[in-house]
């Protein structure tokens, strides 16, 4: 079975997200490893507009890869503050650093109980090996 | 995200299997086989191909014989392309078509002698192939006709790029007195066993399919990776066999072709002997080409960022339909283009739309992504 990269501060999702709180308040997201290895070479990045409002496990966004798609879900709800401009050109950075240049969105949550609904990394992990 | 479907244990393995789980492969089901996607990135392996060698497992696919006094007969019966003008030790390619012009299977056939044939089948189509054959040219039409299924007793792997001619002459440095052409053979002997070696292929590169027997396979596999380590050949699985085919605009069974879809949509009426010959599927693929056909394949590039896949609604352009969104057409197969850096595909149009640089848009996720039917092949 493959190794994943999972780091424990992170939070994650049932979608193959993690999220990372900042100390703005607002919360940068990505897609996982388990969910980078899946995909393969990510060569286009479909970004939701800054300000957009979402809620949660609402589709944003896509990862277009060689071979498949990943529709981007909120993890969260809030407002997107920002989306990683720099995937426009360098879409690869999604399976080189997920956890750092490859990171997608920040958001500022709106209803931050939502936050303690996401999962660590081991049950994460779980989530992960149920599936394979 | 992507999931598996069914577990990988239950589906049936190449003669190479063990050699993509030593090679960590990612394996995927495709037509009731275990196969590898990748060894690591589609990418890599696309520009391997492109720029050096890349070498494949395609042992699923199918070997069917036709043998013996009649055989050339049988399958000019059964084949939309000429038979008997092929000449022993060539290879062509043809379509199996039902009476109602639809494609049964594409294949590649080989003339190994004047009375000696096989095709080269699809693999999700070996069984639909073997009833069909055995229905058009059983023992009471061609009595002497010897039909054998040898595809689970065959590996078959293809060597496909630029240095492929170089390897393959490391390899068999012995073997021919002079280089294959495109589109012969060569049956040849290696390490005291049968080796079928054709300049073939379906990536639009120079290369080879070689056809050996399925216990051999591995070995056949790990002489070809040491003969090409020097010009930097590589494990390649079907992700980037599927965008290499892409983008020489080659039709894959099951997306471009079906038995619903005839030559003439797909664009192939050039494989087809439709003045001549007394086929299954002649009479309606004449009155096809009579009357017209309905739809029509054709390449398309796209003109903003995105992709488009196979099952993405082909639309109007926008700009001149005041935004309707009436579906004309269908994309069949669609990708990010490795060579090209921007995104390709193949789809079915009402045909006055199928020509070079009309403007439409494909559906993905509900967004209209304009786009432009382009020549083929796309490289």
């Amino acid at each position: 079975m493959a190794e994943y990269q999972l780091p424990e501060t992170l939070r994650y999702t049932r979608e193959d997200e993690w999220l990372r709180p900042a100390e703005d308040g607002s919360a940068v997201v990505g897609i996982t490893d388990y969910a980078q290895q899946q995909l393969g070479d990510v060569v286009f990045v479909e970004l939701p507009e800054p300000g957009a409002v979402l809620q949660q496990g609402e589709a944003c966004g896509a990862i277009e890869s060689v071979k498949t798609v990943a529709e981007l879900f909120a993890p969260v709800s809030g407002e997107v503050a920002r989306c990683n401009q720099e995937l426009a050109q360098r879409p690869e950075a999604v399976n080189e650093d997920c956890y750092g240049g490859g990171w997608i969105l920040a958001m500022v949550p709106s209803q931050p109980a939502e936050l303690d609904g996401l999962l660590d990394a081991a049950a994460y992990a779980q989530h992960i090996a149920d599936r394979e | 995200m992507p999931t598996h479907g069914r577990s990988v244990s239950a589906l049936l393995q190449t003669p190479l299997h063990a050699v993509h789980e030593s090679l960590a492969a990612r394996l995927v089901p495709f037509a009731g086989f275990s196969m590898p996607l990748h060894y690591g990135s589609i990418l890599a392996e696309h520009r391997a191909v492109r720029e050096r060698a890349g070498l494949f497992d395609v042992s699923h696919m199918g070997q069917i014989h036709l043998e013996g006094p009649g055989a050339c007969e049988a399958l000019e019966r059964l084949l939309c392309c000429p038979v008997a003008s092929l000449r022993p030790g060539r290879v062509r390619y043809g379509m199996l078509c039902n009476e109602a012009g639809g494609v049964v299977d594409d294949v590649t056939l080989y003339r190994l002698d004047a009375e000696r044939f096989f095709l080269c089948v699809n693999a999700a189509n070996i069984e639909k192939d073997w009833r069909w054959i055995a229905r058009h040219c059983g023992a009471r039409q061609f009595p002497q006709v010897q039909l054998q299924d040898r595809s689970a007793a065959t590996a078959l792997l293809a060597l496909q790029g630029p240095a492929a001619g170089e390897i393959i002459a490391l390899l068999l440095p012995d073997a021919l007195r002079t280089p294959l052409r495109r589109f012969q053979c060569a049956e040849l002997r290696w390490r005291d066993a049968p080796l079928l070696l054709s300049r073939t292929g379906y990536t639009g590169a120079d290369g080879f399919e070689l056809y050996c027997p399925a216990q051999g396979g591995a070995a056949l596999w790990q002489a070809i990776l040491e003969a090409g380590a020097a010009h930097g050949v590589s494990p390649c699985g079907l992700g980037a066999r599927d965008t290499l085919r892409l983008e020489a605009a080659l039709p894959l069974y099951g997306n471009e072709l079906d038995d619903e879809t005839s030559p003439l949509e797909a664009g192939l009426g050039r494989f087809v002997k439709l003045a001549a010959g007394d086929f299954v599927g002649a009479e309606a693929l004449r009155a096809q080409e009579s009357r017209g056909a309905a739809k029509r394949l054709a390449g398309f590039e796209l003109l903003s960022p995105g992709v488009a896949r196979s099952g993405c609604a082909i639309i109007a352009d926008p700009a001149q339909s005041g935004g309707a969104q009436r579906q004309l057409g269908v994309v069949t197969s669609g990708a990010p283009s490795p060579s090209l850096g921007k995104s390709i595909g193949l789809g079915y149009f009402p045909p006055e739309l199928a020509t070079h640089g009309s403007r439409f848009a494909v559906l993905v996720r509900g967004r209209p992504l304009a786009a432009r039917v382009a020549a083929t092949p796309f490289l």
